[in-house]
């Protein structure tokens, strides 16, 4: 396989891959090098990409694994997640900015969901995947999405009427 | 009426029962701008994804493609390296003689040489003469067995 044939299969979803790894990493330069990790691997093994039945579910599932194994080597070096792109105390004004912006509070909200409705959203709301393949990818089975997916619709909107009705907490 | 199907599809979606195009129905109403003022607050939550699907990963990929050295093919040349040099390291032709009794003579003479040498050869086996003797003369052991069958008969 050539590089060129190689990137013409990832080239399609290198994007999703990356955008599921900041939903779970948060920070844009994680999310970058875990995308860069993840389409290595797939090109160290391209003389297997053949025998995959879907290359992009795979990579899916690939970048879930490997995003939970960076976050438990944070957990287990007791080091807090940084989110160097965004800086919390410096700067109050582009906070405070930022907290009137609506649509940035709704990521605000989806971070704070536990790790598999995040994925879920990810998947469905924003890559706009059928639960089956949501299912296959995040190993799990179609009523189990439905439900985990329920929830976090449920959630956000909650969170959003409550700001929406009271102004920022 | 439009508001009312909106309204439904908003409750099927949050118990997740909405299909991928009956989402898409929803994402248009709410990125386009006449939303119904008490759905206001759903707005982000669609705009937010609408937006999140721009975004894109932007870095390279270092895609080496590192050529290991293939030792199978460094063999196959070996042998055919070695097979041209035996090929062309052939020793010259020896020559023939045209003559027929030079020649007989020449072939009796090798055979002569052959016939010596190989005589030469046998008569250090000689030796193998004398442990024929040597077991000649252990012939008396048959005596003893002799006389230890005699006994084990009388035993039985």
């Amino acid at each position: 396989m050539t590089q060129n044939e190689f990137l013409n299969i990832v080239m399609p979803f290198k994007d999703k891959v990356f955008r599921l790894a900041k939903r779970l990493l948060v920070s844009t330069e994680e999310a970058e090098d875990a995308t860069q990790e993840v389409l290595l691997k797939l090109w160290r093994n391209k003389s297997k990409i053949g025998e995959y039945k879907n290359v992009e579910a795979f990579s899916m599932t690939m970048t879930k694994n490997f995003c939970f194994d960076k976050l438990k080597s944070k957990q287990a070096q007791n080091l807090k997640i940084v989110h160097s792109n965004y800086e919390e105390k410096n700067t109050p004004l582009q906070k405070q900015v930022e907290l009137n912006d609506s649509v940035s509070w709704v990521e605000r909200i989806i971070e704070e969901l536990p790790e598999q409705q995040r994925m879920i959203i990810q998947l469905r709301d924003i890559e706009e995947y059928d639960f089956d393949e949501i299912a296959k990818m995040l190993d799990m089975n179609n009523t189990a999405v439905r439900v985990a997916l329920s929830r976090a619709r449920k959630t956000i909107r909650e969170r959003l009427t409550n700001t929406h009705n009271y102004g920022i907490k | 009426m439009v508001l009312n199907s909106i309204e439904k599809l908003l409750e099927k979606y949050e118990n997740g029962e909405t299909s991928l195009k009956e989402e898409q129905v929803l994402k248009n109403y709410f990125s386009g701008d006449n939303v119904a003022p008490h759905l206001e607050h759903y707005k982000p939550m669609f705009m937010y994804f609408l937006g999140n699907q721009q975004e894109q990963f932007t870095k390279t990929l270092p895609l080496k493609t590192k050529k290991r050295f293939n030792y199978r093919w460094l063999s196959v040349a070996a042998v055919a390296v070695i097979m041209l040099g035996v090929y062309f390291n052939q020793p010259d032709d020896l020559g023939t003689i045209e003559d027929p009794e030079l020649a007989f003579n020449e072939v009796s003479k090798q055979l002569a040489m052959i016939s010596n040498h190989f005589n030469k050869g046998t008569a250090t086996v000689g030796y193998l003469d004398e442990v024929n003797k040597g077991a000649s003369t252990l012939n008396y052991l048959n005596e003893i067995e002799n006389s230890t069958s005699i006994i084990f008969k009388k035993d039985q």
